[in-house]
Parts: structure tokens; sequence; C-alpha cells
């Protein structure tokens, strides 16, 4: 197989929701979205509801690829934070375990000092949940269902 | 690298389309943004320059309904096919599900979608991958032109292992669903074989 899938279980994903939802409140934070490094939307905690999370997602993945990019040029290994300050809202970046991305957003009810903190923590678990999760992964069988896809199941996807 | 979340129940791929510049990706996007329901699909992120040449990518995520109990969902992307943007496309391959290479059918752009094909491939070895193990269709873009080759004359130069290719004019829509089911079903295939 060329292209290994992730496979994300439900295990794994309601420990990743508890520790951002820890985040978000430790960091007094608007929201914090962990994404894959290709742009997959993995999971969020907070004020959300008005927030394009898969433009996020894309949009962040992005960001973390040109700079991960400008890295290369500069003979660095990656680019593992950054930061951005709007006038409201300020948004923290952080790359973990060269994986997945955390994406902190708050204001003024929050601070750079404050944020950076607590998210080193969560890094730590995100760390150790996504390996698991990779090991899970790795294992045959992840999805079986698929196996079974019919030209018939194709076919009607487009029916509409 | 498609994406499977047991818990939502939900496989997300990446289609990458890719082509000289100018050559139509964007207008493919677009036309699929514009024809499908608001409720199946996301916001179209476009990243592009002041004259609208794609600059980093173009980014619009599909709902294309269930299978085997789990939504399918599709993120497009778009490449900037100006030449000097190769580090920008190099960056966008990374975890592509699936190619679709859109050829500007003008005579004019012979050399251009050579050029671009190659640097494709080049670009997919850098991640390990080729054009013959991963879904990957062509498109003959912009058949309503006056000066273009043969459909045969853009197989020859384009397409000599016959993967499945098609006509179409992006600016009126022709082709371009032909297009993007013809990649997505190939990705069933491949998540099929991989048993995954
Ligand atoms: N006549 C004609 N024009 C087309 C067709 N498809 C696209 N165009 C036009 O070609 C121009 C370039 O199209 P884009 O979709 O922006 O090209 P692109 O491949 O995204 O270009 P880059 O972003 O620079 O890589 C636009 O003016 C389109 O309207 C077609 O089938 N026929
Ligand atoms: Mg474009």
């Amino acid at each position: 197989m060329v292209n290994p899938h992730t496979v994300m279980y439900e295990a794994e994903l309601n420990r990743i929701q508890t520790s951002v939802s820890a985040l978000v409140q430790a960091a007094n934070a608007k929201c914090v979205f962990v994404v894959d490094k290709n742009g997959q939307f993995i999971a969020s905690s907070g004020e959300v509801e008005n927030m394009d999370a898969t433009s996020l997602a894309s949009l962040t993945a992005g960001n973390i690829a040109a700079t991960g990019g400008m890295a290369k040029l500069l003979r660095e290994n990656e680019f593992t934070t950054q930061f951005h300050e709007g006038k409201n809202a300020h948004i923290y970046i952080q790359l973990v375990g060269n994986r997945v991305i955390l994406v902190v957003i708050f204001d003024a009810k929050s601070s750079l000092g404050l944020v950076r903190l607590r998210v080193r923590k969560t890094s730590d678990e995100l760390v150790e949940i996504f390996e698991q999760m990779a090991k899970k992964s790795a294992e045959p069988g992840g999805g079986s269902a698929f196996a079974e896809i019919t030209d018939e199941d194709i076919d009607n996807l487009f029916n509409d | 690298m498609t994406f499977i979340n047991l818990m939502a129940r939900e496989i997300n791929c990446k289609i990458v389309y890719y082509g000289p510049g100018l050559c139509g990706k964007t207008t493919n996007l677009q036309f699929i943004f514009d024809k499908t329901k608001p409720t199946s699909r996301g916001k179209m992120v476009s990243l592009a320059t002041e004259t609208d040449r794609t600059l980093f990518f173009d980014f619009l995520p599909l709902e294309l309904g269930e299978i085997r109990g789990f939504k399918t969902r599709f993120h497009l992307y778009t490449v900037p096919g100006q030449v000097f943007y190769d580090a920008s496309r190099k960056l966008i391959l990374k975890g592509i599900d699936g190619a679709v290479f859109v050829a500007d059918s003008q005579i004019a752009r012979a050399d251009a979608n050579e050029e671009s094909l190659d640097n494709l491939r080049v670009n997919l070895a850098e991640y390990g991958l080729s054009l013959d193990k991963i879904p990957y269709v062509i498109q003959y873009n912009k058949r309503d032109l006056p000066s273009v080759m043969s459909v045969e004359e853009l197989r020859a130069s384009l397409n000599p292992d016959g993967v499945p290719e098609f006509e179409a004019v992006a600016s009126d829509g022709t082709g371009v669903f032909e297009t993007l089911k013809a990649v997505a079903r190939l990705v069933f295939l491949e998540l099929k074989k991989s048993g995954a």
C-alpha cells in the first residue's frame, strides 16, 4: 500500500476532546482546535459555533506547511510555534509531535504567556495520544468496512 | 492518506488539481462550488493574487453522501500553475489521495502541459509516490477554443498509459463533474483494494 490511511478511533478521540476542553479552561481561551498536518479537522472545544472549522483547518495546515518550507531553506528542522496578534482576537499555533497542529484562539481575557504555558501540557498529552493511535492504525483491520465497497455503492454516491 | 474517523463515521479524501498556469484548475473548482447544494459543500477558500492567479491554493470541501454507513468528504485543492511557485505546489501534494491533471488543449500550451506533468511526477516522487500508483485522471480543457490540439495528439504526449481522460470546457462546466466522479471512483477503489 503506497498511501497508508490515518484512522481515528473513538477512545483516542474522546481523550483528545477531554484534553482540549481542559486547555480552553486552563488557558482562558475562546476556543481550541486540533488539526492534522494535511488539513483535516480532528477536534475542537470552546466557542466554535461561528467558526468555519473546515476552512480554518485547511488554512492552518497550509500555513504550517509554508513555514516548514521556510524552515527547510534555513536548515532549521521546523518552526514549531506561531503567534498572530489581532486587534481583538489572537491566534497561537503549535506543531505537536510533528504530526498534528494545536490552534488556540484567545482574546484580552487571557495572555500569550498563559496560553504558551498551558499549551505545553496539552502538547505532551496529545503526543502520547497520537502515538497510541498510530500504533492502533498500523494494526490490520482498521476500518475493514471498505473492503466490501461495490461499484454500485460508488455510483449511488453521485445519484443526486 | 485517506483520513478515517471511526467516531464520526467519516472518510476524508484529498484530491489535487494540477496543471500549467491558466489551464483552468480554479475554474473547475469554481464550477463545482456553484453547482453543489450549499448543504453539501463548505466555503471555497482561494489564496490568489490581485489578478486572480492562484498564489498558494484553492480549497473546496465537498460532501458526497454515504458509503457503507460512512459520510464521504472530499477536499479539493488546486495548485498554483505558474512555474515559479514550485515550492508551494510541492507542499500541497502532501497527503494526496487522488490527482487530476488539467491540460490546456491550446497548441501554444503543448510544452507547458508537458513541463507541468513532468513537474507533477518529480514532486510526487519526493513523497515516494508516482502517478501509476495513485488514483489519477486527466482532463483536456478548453476544447471550445479555436487552435487546439486533437485529443489524439494530447493523448500521445500526455497520456501514453491510457488513464481515464475527459474533454472539458471548464468555463461552462462541460466535463467538470465527469472528471471529479472518475477520480473519486478511483479513490474508493483504492480504499477497497487496501482493505483499509
Ligand atoms: N475559453 C475557455 N476559457 C477557460 C476555460 N477554462 C478556464 N478558462 C479561462 O482561463 C482563465 C484561467 O483559468 P483559471 O481557472 O484561473 O486557471 P488556473 O489553472 O487556476 O491558473 P493558475 O491559478 O495560474 O494556475 C480564466 O479566464 C478562465 O475563465 C475553458 O474551458 N475555455
Ligand atoms: Mg488557479
